[in-house]
């Protein structure tokens, strides 16, 4: 683990998955921990369990045993409504293929987390108009996904995913769709995150390069870690 | 609020399909409208009779005259406060397509036992001292652009009139206005006493008589004293109360209600299953939007009420704009219909009811997919992705 305190601890975690009859052991027995500001990159082949494990820790799945604690709070012991609520103040998804709204602009992209909030319209439109700007696309806030490039509609679910200024930003091969080019203008907007604001990344993927821009890099294999190395 | 643009975004997402949507539901609705005017129409004449009176016909049938000197053994009956009569004239005016109700009557007690014509005293003198005169409805004055002074020939068809072989001429000497909404205004109201006169002073009888009761509840019993008083005479009467009379004259032409009912109940169904697709549909196609929702920390509870918002609004949008048109449409078909409904409106009540409709129709094809939705799991979902 990074140095300083742990954010996210994985603990014990094993994830189950029934296909008809078939017994899938996604994740065994699992031990993670995430230390605050750290950007972690978790590589491994097809099936080896990283996407599961993204969304373990950032709540979108349970685990079958074990316990997943983000910033003190158990949070595989939330209920439904109460995992909603928790990611829509605590985290942030970053996905491979965007999965931006097609009937929504830009601007109305980044500023759907924020519909959650109790923020007036013009607080809304204020940090939407700091999440652009962050992501350097203000010049495209009135664009519908469609007008965008690939790199663009990536950094626009970018602004998506920090505009609540989330506590940990959590990131599905987010350069997996894009050129080398557009995919490391999304690694250094992730870095300078990292870096310069201080958020803490968890990140999948399967491009060496783009883990090397991590400060950690978790291999799994077959649900386990094989090897653990700083990037 | 806040949501209303995400709503509304998606509902445009497929246009062409939202548009012919909203134009079934709209087509639907403005049937919705016309019907419930054409159903107003049938039945307007049961909604304004009056609890205080009833009507007494001939035994056989509405069409068999009844003696003139039934009324005044009538009027010595316990319990009856006034008596009048009245007949169907069905004369012709220019072209038969002119249809609309004439009636003979006797003018101060006929007004007398029915508020609901509302003339001016002024009129009523002067119609008293014309015998030659006639008062009608101004929606029919408006029709035929008729005035106050003018002379109106009708052709006689049931009765001919002796000395100008089937012609009547007719001195228009008062317009009467609705005391209330339903009250019918295309009546034409002439004297007896003239139709009696140019039928050579012998016609002897009359249409139907109209009683005024002094207690409504009394009603049962004094119908079966006047049927019982004419009870084994040559002229047997059958006494109603003036809305089961109503109610029954509507009904010669069907039950309009259960009619109309049946033909709202097949369109509305019709509409159930278009609007249900259209939502059914427009949610699987974004499943993996409504899992980037979830995973945002859009709640279930949030998420389904996102999508029952999409098919309220969908049904509000068409069903709005149906039941305006309905309203836009219902005064000039209205008039073209004059001379057969005379009342053609469409009644507040059931306005409220259209618009419970609409409501009912966004929540009931909203739940299906909205229960979908709610019931999605984002991981799984954006796996499939």
């Amino acid at each position: 683990m990074a140095s300083g305190e742990a954010l996210v601890r994985v603990q014990n975690v094993h994830k189950v998955y029934h296909r008809g009859n078939e017994r899938i052991d996604v994740l065994r027995d699992l031990d993670v921990n995430v230390g605050k500001g750290e950007f972690l990159a978790l590589m491994g082949p097809s099936g080896s369990g990283k996407s599961t494990l993204l969304n373990i820790i950032g709540g979108l799945d349970r685990p079958t045993e074990g316990g997943v604690e983000v910033g003190e709070r158990r949070i595989d012991r939330l209920n439904d409504g109460q995992l909603a609520s928790w990611r829509a103040r605590h985290v942030g998804f970053v996905f491979q293929f965007y999965n931006l709204m097609p009937v929504l602009t830009a601007e109305r992209n980044v500023e759907l987390p924020l519909l959650l909030t109790n923020l007036s319209r013009a607080k809304r439109k204020k940090q939407v108009e700091t999440a652009l700007a962050l992501v350097g696309l203000s010049d495209r806030a009135k664009h519908y996904p469609r007008q965008l490039s690939g790199g663009q509609e990536q950094r626009v679910g970018v602004a998506r995913a920090i505009v609540t200024d989330p506590t940990l930003l959590l990131c599905d091969e987010p350069t997996g769709d894009l050129d080398r080019k557009s995919g490391d203008e999304i690694l250094d907007l992730l870095e300078g995150l990292n870096q310069q604001h201080g958020k803490t990344i968890i990140m999948v993927t399967h491009d060496p390069l783009a883990a090397a821009r991590a400060t950690r890099v978790l291999h799994l294999d077959k649900g386990q870690l094989s090897s653990e190395a700083a990037a | 609020m806040k949501y209303l643009h995400l709503v509304w975004a998606n509902l445009r997402r497929r246009r062409l399909r939202s548009l012919l949507t909203v134009l079934s539901i709209l087509v639907a609705f403005i049937l919705y409208g016309l019907l419930s005017a054409t159903n107003k129409g049938f039945n307007a004449g049961v909604d304004l009779a009056g609890n205080d009176r009833l009507v007494t016909i001939h035994k056989v049938s509405l069409i068999q005259p009844l003696p003139v000197s039934y009324q005044s053994r009538i009027e010595t009956l316990e319990g009856v406060d006034a008596v009048t009569y009245s007949n169907w004239f069905g004369g012709i005016y220019q072209d038969p397509k002119n249809f609309f109700p004439q009636m003979a009557v006797d003018p101060a007690p006929f007004l007398d036992l029915y508020p609901e014509y509302v003339l001016s005293p002024e009129e009523l003198e002067a119609w008293k001292a014309d015998r030659t005169g006639a008062v009608v409805g101004r929606a029919l004055a408006e029709k035929f652009g008729w005035k106050v002074g003018d002379r109106i020939p009708i052709q006689g068809t049931i009765y001919r009139n002796q000395e100008t072989g089937g012609l009547w001429e007719f001195n228009l000497v008062g317009l009467y206005e609705a005391g209330t909404k339903d009250a019918d205004e295309t009546q034409f109201l002439f004297r007896y006493d003239y139709l009696n006169e140019g039928m050579g002073g012998s016609l002897g009888v009359v249409g139907w008589y109209i009683v005024r009761i002094a207690d409504p509840d009394q009603a049962p019993q004094i119908a079966e004293a006047i049927d019982s008083t004419f009870a084994n005479s040559p002229a047997e009467t059958k006494t109603t109360t003036e809305k089961a009379f109503g109610q029954a004259f509507a009904q010669q032409v069907g039950n309009t209600a259960a009619i109309i009912r049946a033909v709202l109940a097949a369109v509305f169904f019709t509409i159930l299953l278009v609007v249900g697709n259209t939502m059914a549909q427009s949610v699987r196609e974004r499943t993996n939007e409504l899992a980037v929702l979830k995973a945002m920390g859009f709640s279930n509870g949030r998420v389904m009420a996102l999508v029952l918002a999409e098919s309220c609004l969908l049904a509000l949008v068409g069903g709005a704009l149906g039941l305006l048109v309905a309203a836009i449409l219902i005064q000039p078909v209205g008039k073209a219909l004059s001379g057969f409904l005379p009342v053609f409106y469409m009644p507040p009540k059931d306005m409220a009811i259209g618009i419970a409709i609409v409501l009912l129709l966004g929540l009931v094809t909203g739940v299906p997919p909205a229960l979908q939705a709610m019931r999605l799991q984002v991981a799984d979902a954006l796996r499939r992705a």
